[in-house]
């Protein structure tokens, strides 16, 4: 590999997200525009961001290093991130979360659910929840990023880490939203490209679709034996029901983050940064593309490489790389593809990451600054020192973030990004769903289900959830035993399998034993709402 | 049954449906693609907007 040639590309890169988030920082210039784009984004930048926070280097490095140990079983989870996360979230909820937050003039998601339930408790207890879960979230994967600069540009880890969060720190800092969206979409593009050219790369290699997945099921007494034991059955198919594996993928993978996006804070403030239900109805046609092949192609890619390496080196994907399938697809793309290719690989990873990380800083950031400080003055701020304080906040986040990632242990960035997905469906999913739908949902409601989501989320991860509980400690200290149910399935089930339904049972009944909304804040919530409703009918 | 060289309906059943929803987004994004223009709440009053101060402090 020409190392002049890579960082030159690099650099080339980097100079272009400065100027694209220059270009942000020069039509940012009030509050509204710092933190929901002044409400009228570009259908496509919309999309684009939206897709690129949605993927990080998790989905494609470690999820597609699952597929190549595993199996194809992993493409559920891209049907999901389709049909869920961009078709469902953008019709069903979207439009509603656009109206009604434009209604209530909200600018984040606290914030939206804030003045929903007419409530500064909700706003300030989930902006305290999104500030101190998202910062394991964002170093993760910044860890992802950060070590895989390590080892292409031969750098120093904590040097990557150091000039990762300045450069991302300097987009959000001055552009806002505005700059997190336009690099977004200019990422969000690299990644496309990069990723279309690897899935046509690997079936024309292997001669096509049907010769390649065949190849691929004729291997199945190659299937490794750790697979088998965690219940495996193939790479082309699923994992045998109830096994360790079978709940893992489909509670924490398939369930947590598929269904979990839905909740996420970042990608639904997205939906109020559109003018009108047009740009979503545009953004549905861009984001479903973007997601239908950026995810499939890792995990067919993470899948078929067992074929390739079979054919080349007469070794399975995981023994290639001595057991660390996070490194199953840089090592393909290295191995497999053209030198050109690998630097595009590279930048689309780059690129992958840091669209995520820089959502993740300026959520967290307005989160504290805007949700938690400014909501808890008793006087209104103005434009300018609330955007300020939002600054403040997003400065905070990236070094909360940058001292997080230089102290995690190895090996945490799948189970990382699944966790952060798990709390933030069982704490917001119901009370979101009830806040878009529900007319009869409280305050009181509201606050039941947040808390109680959060709550029994974390009960679980501590207590019963094997890796987790294992992995902290607490029970242990605490019981004497590492978790507290041992008995299959229990120590596999997802918290989010146990804390969405418990959240979502005490959002329903708090709801009805408490007083309903004020009819004033409901009829301005949805308003314009009802009457396109009642028209539809 | 054998599918795109996959035996297992629940892996090559998810081929199928992927292509299918992504068309669903296609086909949807394309049918409502001038529908939904702002009509009714573009002039919502700078004032009618809900400040801090009219929230419920729990």
């Amino acid at each position: 590999m020409n190392y002049y040639l890579l960082i030159a590309v690099f650099v080339i890169y980097f100079v272009m997200v400065i100027l694209v988030g220059y270009l942000a920082y020069k039509r940012t210039h009030s509050s509204e525009d710092f933190l929901v784009a002044g409400r009228e984004t570009n259908p496509y930048i919309m999309a684009l961001s939206y897709g690129a926070t949605f993927i990080s280097t998790a989905a494609i490095v470690g999820f597609g290093g699952i597929a190549g140990k595993y199996g194809m079983g992993i493409l559920w989870l891209a049907w999901l991130n389709v049909i869920v996360g961009i078709f469902i979230a953008f019709v069903f909820l979207g439009k509603r979360t656009r109206r009604i937050g434009r209604n209530m003039g909200s600018v984040t998601f606290p914030e939206f659910l804030g003045r929903r339930f007419n409530s500064k408790f909700v706003q300030v207890v989930s902006g305290l929840i999104i500030f101190c879960g998202m910062p394991l979230y964002a170093a993760v994967v910044m860890i992802g990023a950060a070590r895989f600069m390590e080892t292409t540009l031969t750098m120093n880890f904590s040097l990557a880490l150091l000039i990762l969060s300045v450069i991302i720190a300097v987009y959000v800092f001055y552009g806002g939203i505005k700059g997190v969206m336009y690099t977004d979409a200019l990422q969000g593009t690299i990644m496309f490209v990069g990723m279309v050219i690897l899935l046509v790369f690997i079936y024309v290699q292997l001669g096509g679709i049907s010769q390649a997945n065949s190849a691929l099921t004729n291997m199945a007494n190659l299937y490794p034996a750790s697979a088998l034991a965690d219940g495996g059955t193939g790479w082309t198919s699923f994992p045998t029901f109830n096994s360790p594996y079978w709940w893992n993928l489909v509670t924490t993978t398939i369930m947590g983050v598929g269904i979990g996006a839905l909740a996420q804070p970042s990608l639904a403030v997205r939906f109020m940064t559109v003018k009108s239900d047009k740009e979503l109805n545009r953004a549905v046609l861009v984001g479903g593309i973007f997601i239908a092949v950026i995810p499939t192609t890792a995990y067919i890619v993470g899948s078929l490489s067992n074929v390739y390496f079979m054919q080349n080196v007469g070794k399975i994907a995981v023994d290639v790389v001595g057991g660390n399938i996070d490194k199953i697809i840089p090592t393909f793309i290295n191995m497999a593809m053209p030198e050109w290719f690998v630097y595009i690989f590279l930048l689309t990873l780059l690129a992958a990451a840091m669209s995520t990380l820089s959502s993740q800083y300026h959520t967290q950031g307005t989160a504290l600054g805007h949700d938690i400080i400014e909501t808890l003055r008793s006087k209104k701020l103005s434009d300018n020192a609330s955007t300020t304080l939002s600054k403040v906040g997003i400065l905070v986040a990236v070094v909360l973030s940058l001292i997080i990632g230089l102290s995690l242990p190895g090996s945490i960035v799948a189970l990382g990004t699944s966790l952060f997905f798990g709390i933030c469906a069982a704490a917001f999913l119901p009370t979101y769903l009830g806040a878009c739908y529900w007319k009869r949902a409280t305050r009181e409601g509201a606050i039941a289900g947040i808390l109680s989501g959060t709550l029994s989320s974390l009960f679980w991860l501590i207590f019963v959830f094997g890796k987790t509980a294992k992995g902290l400690g607490i029970c242990k200290f605490l019981t004497g035993a590492p978790m507290l149910i041992s008995t299959m399935p229990w120590p596999s089930v997802d918290a989010l399998c146990i804390a969405v339904p418990i959240s979502a049972i005490f959002f329903v009944v708090v709801s009805l034993l408490t007083k309903p909304l004020d009819e004033e804040v409901l009829n301005k919530s949805f308003k314009g709402i009802d009457k396109k409703s009642k028209g539809d009918a | 049954m054998m599918v795109l060289g996959i035996n297992d309906p629940w892996i090559w059943s998810i081929y199928i449906l992927i292509i299918l929803s992504a068309l669903l987004c296609v086909v949807y994004g394309a049918i409502n693609w001038n529908k939904g223009d702002d009509d009714e709440d573009d002039d919502i009053p700078e004032d009618d907007n809900i400040t801090l101060d009219d929230l419920d402090s729990y």
